[in-house]
């Protein structure tokens, strides 16, 4: 539990990475506030619909995770319970 | 006497009228009998003749109150003229009728009105007009009138028209309403997927179960277990951070994050092949991948590498310190490829560990052997990062430094049991009964021809100190022993107190001594005095000698073939060999670790993928590729047992 927490914030705290947990509304945040509701409301929209999606092919199965690479960064989702963890990480080439 | 001669005609007239009334008279003379004749004074006295005469009365048809003297001018002769002709009509009575023609409008109508009003009369009118008129004519205009009466009747007439209204009273309105509390209404939208579908049912399914469960009789303690649990699970949540209410997630992101980083190592890992290797002419290379450190072990050194056998990329590392001078604590970190990052298991010990071994059968457990001579048992799926068994001096640990122990078999009553090797010369059978170590001495190594005579005649036995040993991977009681001396020994878990065999092996403690795999009958073993020497176990002398150049850390053979085992020199290289390509010199040599004076303690194989592991004493442990000349297999299975039989065969000579 608090290794994880660590590992976490030790992701955080680089320079590469800024992430934010919500739950519906965002708990947690490295991002200035505009930006973290934004994110937040349209991920969680894209997250639903993904799982949605994967569970209607196959009920038994969902989502772990998302992952969309776009040119300037690639914007990691993980849903779990009720809370979706979103990190944005800048390429390192 | 203008009198008399009026009278004279008018007597006349009179006389007629005389001589009628006379006549009259005359008639009613009988009456008037008596009358005599009177002649008035007045009377005009006639002659006779004049008596006589005769006078001529006329009746004529004359007006006699008819002017006949009218006249009237005629403008072409000029001059008033009498009229010929008089008027000698003389009305005497005229009285104005109301009698009207029967044929014009105002009779029709009138006989339409007296039609209507007397129905009866009506047709005794049109008979008596039928019978009152002889042409058909007026029979026909008979019949026409009934019709037309009904129609005429309708007919409003124009200039006697009569409106009449009535004006009702309208009741005033009044407006009554009534208001009820709305019903309360909620919005609810939901989509009807499978996966909804699929989740209703297994709740259902669920909840039965429950239900099942809870009429069993046992579920009186394990409800009073499971709210106890329960509490403790709640109150640890509601202390707990934000963060490790998605520890999945955050675990699962925190792999996703690190395979972007080190996104070309794991390219590399999986998919690059050293096409160089076909110009190398049989040489290979080790690609370095990933570097795994981790802050708090920086200061120690790696001690053991151990890959776990169910989760192949799951290795763990033990760290304490070789250095007799700096002892302190040890830590236990398990690494997964997939986060170079960071440990997924950290525990930490305070004495430095030397050694671990992980449970074939339950991956979870991890044996460790202390500096102090403890021995413990880790399990992986307990939180804690403190051991759930350990020894203690009570429980007969050993007095010296743990440097190797392994798993066995289950013993017969299924209980875990692992074995300990230690410089005090005691190899150590553990078993863990009801939650508890319990030691039995397996061997002691006593050390041949060196009993001393110790005070008051007793004998001393010196005992040489065990720093590793190895399990035949078929025969089941055989493994070999290496000691401080150099000394490996043969031995049998059934015989305690005599070795199988003993090979003078180096002149050096032997670092470490591994059976092959494939071929039962070699093993080898590598030491401080610089050489790796791999032998037949029964034969004394070894098959094949490598001198390194170095003190030789340590020495595995590989996996995926029978000839081909790697070395590590403290002088920080990486030999590989392959005894069936070459038999006198490395494959591989490979400066592996960055700095000088960094020495290799470890290596390992992962038993799938084509990695080795290194480990160093500054705490690093570097994850390196073979490149396929080193990874070189036999084409057949069979053919790995009789590889190193013809090796050997070829071989012994250039010894």
């Amino acid at each position: 539990g608090a290794g994880k927490s660590r590992a976490l914030m030790q992701i955080f705290s680089e320079e590469i990475m800024e992430g934010l947990i919500t739950f519906g509304i965002p708990i947690r945040t490295t991002f200035d506030n505009s930006t973290t509701v934004q994110y937040a409301g349209l991920l969680q929209q894209l997250t639903m619909k993904a799982r949605s999606t994967v569970r209607d092919i196959d009920p038994r199965n969902d989502l772990t995770f998302l992952r969309i690479r776009s040119k300037k960064h690639e914007i990691m989702v993980a849903p779990e319970n009720e809370y979706l963890l979103i990190v944005i990480q800048k390429p390192c080439e | 006497m203008l009198l008399a001669m009026a009278i004279a005609p008018y007597r006349a007239t009179r006389l007629q009228d005389e001589d009628v009334s006379t006549e009259v008279g005359e008639g009613l003379d009988e009456w008037a009998a008596g009358k005599i004749l009177v002649k008035p004074p007045d009377q005009l006295e006639l002659t006779e003749a004049e008596l006589k005469e005769e006078f001529t009365r006329i009746l004529t048809a004359n007006n006699p109150h008819a002017p006949q003297n009218i006249v009237r001018y005629s403008f072409k002769e000029r001059t008033y003229k009498p009229i010929s002709y008089v008027d000698q009509m003389a009305i005497h009575f005229s009285l104005n009728g109301n009698m009207i023609l029967k044929d014009s409008d105002e009779g029709r109508r009138q006989n339409a009105r007296l039609s209507i009003e007397a129905g009866n009369t009506e047709d005794i009118q049109e008979e008596a007009e039928e019978a009152g008129t002889a042409e058909v004519a007026e029979a026909a205009e008979a019949e026409e009138p009934p019709p037309l009466r009904p129609k005429e009747r309708k007919l409003a007439n124009q200039f006697n028209f009569i409106e009449r209204a009535s004006k009702t009273l309208n009741n005033p309105l009044r407006d009554r309403a009534c208001q009820s509390e709305p019903t309360p209404c909620k919005n609810f939208s939901a989509t009807a997927n499978q996966w909804e579908i699929y989740d209703a049912y297994v709740e259902e399914l669920q909840k039965m179960e429950k239900s099942k469960e809870k009429e069993k009789p046992r579920a009186h303690i394990a409800k009073k277990e499971e709210k106890r649990r329960g509490r403790k699970s709640t109150s640890l949540e509601s202390q707990s951070d934000d963060i490790t209410k998605v520890s999945k997630a955050a675990k699962i992101m925190e792999r996703m994050v690190n395979q972007n980083t080190f996104d070309d190592i794991a390219q590399d890992f999986k998919y690059f092949e050293d096409a160089s290797d076909e110009y190398r002419d049989q040489q290979g290379t080790l690609l370095p991948l990933w570097k795994f450190q981790y802050d708090k072990t920086k200061r120690l050194a790696v001690t053991a590498i151990s890959w776990n056998p169910k989760y192949k990329d799951l290795f763990a590392v033990g760290y304490g310190s070789y250095d007799f001078m700096k002892q302190s604590r040890g830590m236990l970190l398990l690494y997964t490829m997939k986060n170079p990052s960071f440990p997924e298991y950290i525990f930490s010990s305070e004495s430095g560990i030397m050694c671990l071994d992980i449970h074939n059968a339950h991956p979870h457990l991890v044996a460790v052997g202390f500096y102090d001579g403890n021995v413990a048992i880790y399990n992986l799926k307990k939180p804690s990062s403190q051991p759930s068994y350990k020894s203690s001096a009570k429980s007969g640990k050993h007095t010296d430094p743990v440097w190797q122990v392994k798993w066995q078999k289950d013993d017969m009553d299924n209980n875990l049991n692992f074995f300990s090797v230690s410089s005090d010369g005691r190899i150590v059978s553990w078993t863990l009964v009801k939650n508890e170590l319990v030691h039995t001495d397996v061997i002691k190594l006593s050390v041949e021809g060196t009993t001393m005579q110790g005070p008051e005649g007793l004998q001393l036995q010196t005992l040489g100190c065990g720093t590793s040993f190895d399990f035949h991977k078929k025969i089941d009681y055989l493994f070999l022993v290496g000691t401080e001396e150099g000394k490996i020994y043969k031995c049998s878990k059934c015989y305690s107190s005599q070795f199988l065999d003993v090979f003078e092996a180096h002149h050096m403690a032997v670092d470490a001594v591994s059976w092959n795999p494939y071929h039962t009958k070699v093993f080898i073993s590598c030491s401080s005095d610089w050489t790796v020497k791999i032998w037949d176990h029964t034969i004394k002398t070894p098959m094949f000698i490598y001198d390194l150049n170095s003190a030789v850390g340590d020495v595995a053979w590989s996996p995926y073939s029978s000839t081909v085992f790697a070395a590590v020199t403290t002088d920080g290289k990486a030999h590989v060999f392959d005894l069936s390509v070459n038999k006198y010199e490395a494959i591989c040599t490979q400066v592996v670790v960055a700095k000088k004076k960094n020495k290799i303690t470890h290596v390992q194989f992962n038993p799938v993928y084509p990695v080795v592991i290194i480990g160093d004493d500054r705490g690093h442990v570097t994850c390196l590729k073979l490149s396929p000349n080193l990874r070189r297999m036999p084409k057949q299975p069979a053919v790995q047992l009789a590889a190193p039989d013809k090796v050997l065969h070829n071989g012994s000579e250039g010894i």
